[in-house]
């Protein structure tokens, strides 16, 4: 299993899948990742939040990535079924694959800091997530479209919260401006890679599967512009962008991440409420 | 919403019945509605001996799909269908202007705010379900449940639920 998804396109399998289906299905395990990723790491605010109100605002959150990576996966589960007769469910999708084989960004691994890094965090993958979807329900996949189309009315909501935040800390006081700044300046030099397009989004570009990362770049950048001159916020010059989390390469943090959302499914595989 | 045409005509009286069984099962969380007047039942079918529902989710990550899911097939077995399916569909996407305007009413006399139309929505506040005064402001976009916002009235200062344009 873990072979075949890690390398579907050079290891021999038993049922060898074709190029074009395990490019989609890498596609979509990167449109999961990314979210369940983000979502275990929001799931440490639980109980946690500033105030009451913000910690249920950033769980609920989370409640709707984990509700899109969930279709994400149900889909890619089927994908792989459809192609290889192999027991997959969106369960071993998430439980059973390790850091290498994971295509989320780097950005949504990284920790949580404290409250500005948070926001900062949810900001930019929101705002991507939103120009994202938006195009994504107009892919040639249906599946996918379809998934975007539910997704993009939720994450409209993702994005003025986490916008309005960043208003309120970044033009707010001397000290909640420098934490935002802080945050900013940290966490910009992972925002690179949600718009270098890997191979096999070049391989749905191509079918209409997937967008042209370079025009979701534009939008995001100007509403991220537009957002950060109401918050008295700027953007760090000359960033070097990390790359690498969505082709398996990751920061030391995702092996973390993993172990803990997967430490369960490890000891008693199968193990259910 | 309506009963699939495209069914042989002598089994229509069968699907009309499951829709007006589908009126009594409940959403678990806002238990004053049911799921038609949620707008969350998308179709009826009969193929063959089993009769299979299509329900759409309200929002991606709702937990009370499983719910719901189990609770139809419930009252379909109490009700001597033993061959049923719920499936879960995405698209047409679910909007809250599905909701029926009895349901928006019950909401109301629930406490919880209903949703406006999603083409006047920008702009407008809800008006407070208590003291029905027009000047209410927003607490949090995020409420109790995703499908739910936090509002206060500014006359009678109490706090509520609007069940949020979606």
């Amino acid at each position: 299993m873990n072979t075949l998804i890690n390398q579907p396109t050079n290891q021999p399998t038993n049922q060898p899948i074709n190029q074009s289906t395990s490019q989609l299905i890498n596609y979509t395990l990167h449109l999961a990742d990314s979210n369940l990723i983000l979502t275990q790491r929001n799931a440490a605010w639980c109980g946690h939040g500033p105030i009451l109100e913000q910690d249920i605002a950033i769980t609920n959150i989370t409640l709707d990535l984990i509700g899109q990576c969930r279709n994400f996966y149900q889909y890619a589960a089927q994908l792989i079924n459809q192609s290889t007769n192999q027991p997959i469910t969106e369960d071993s999708l998430a439980y059973h694959r390790t850091e290498r084989e994971f295509k989320n960004s780097l950005l949504v691994e990284q920790q949580n800091g404290d409250w500005a890094h948070t926001i900062v965090r949810q900001l930019f993958y929101s705002t991507y997530q939103y120009f994202l979807y938006e195009q994504l329900q107009k892919s040639t996949d249906t599946n996918i479209a379809g998934i975007a189309a539910k997704s993009y009315k939720e994450v409209k909501y993702h994005v003025s919260w986490s916008s309005e935040w960043a208003i309120r800390l970044g033009d707010g006081t001397e000290e909640s401006r420098k934490k935002m700044q802080t945050a900013i300046n940290e966490l910009y030099t992972y925002t690179g890679e949600l718009f270098t397009p890997t191979e096999y989004e070049q391989e749905m570009l191509k079918i209409g599967v997937a967008p042209d990362l370079a025009m979701i770049k534009q939008s995001w950048l100007t509403k991220i512009y537009e957002i950060f001159e109401e918050a008295t916020l700027s953007i760090p010059e000359k960033v070097f962008m990390q790359t690498g989390g969505k082709t398996g390469t990751h920061s030391e943090q995702l092996g973390y991440i993993l172990s803990e959302l997967q430490y369960l499914q490890r000891v008693y595989p199968g193990a259910e409420w | 919403m309506k009963t699939d045409t495209y069914i042989h005509p002598l089994t229509n009286k069968e699907i009309a019945a499951v829709w007006a069984l589908m009126e009594e099962v409940c959403d678990p969380e806002i238990p004053v509605l049911s799921i038609i007047d949620l707008g969350i039942v998308r179709d009826v079918k009969i193929i063959n001996d089993a009769i299979e529902i299509f329900i759409t989710p309200t929002y991606s990550g709702c937990p009370a799909m499983d719910a719901i899911t189990i609770d139809i097939k419930l009252k379909m077995i109490e009700h001597g269908y033993k061959n049923v399916k719920v499936t879960h569909v995405l698209t047409p996407v679910w909007t809250t202007d599905w909701m029926t305007e009895t349901g928006k009413q019950k909401l109301n006399e629930y406490g919880i705010a209903p949703p406006k139309k999603s083409y006047d929505a920008s702009g407008t506040m809800p008006n407070c379900p208590q003291c029905n005064s027009g000047s209410t402001k927003l607490l949090s976009q995020f409420g109790s449940t995703s499908c739910k916002a936090l509002y206060q009235c500014n006359d009678c200062k109490e706090p509520f639920d609007y069940f949020k344009c979606h």
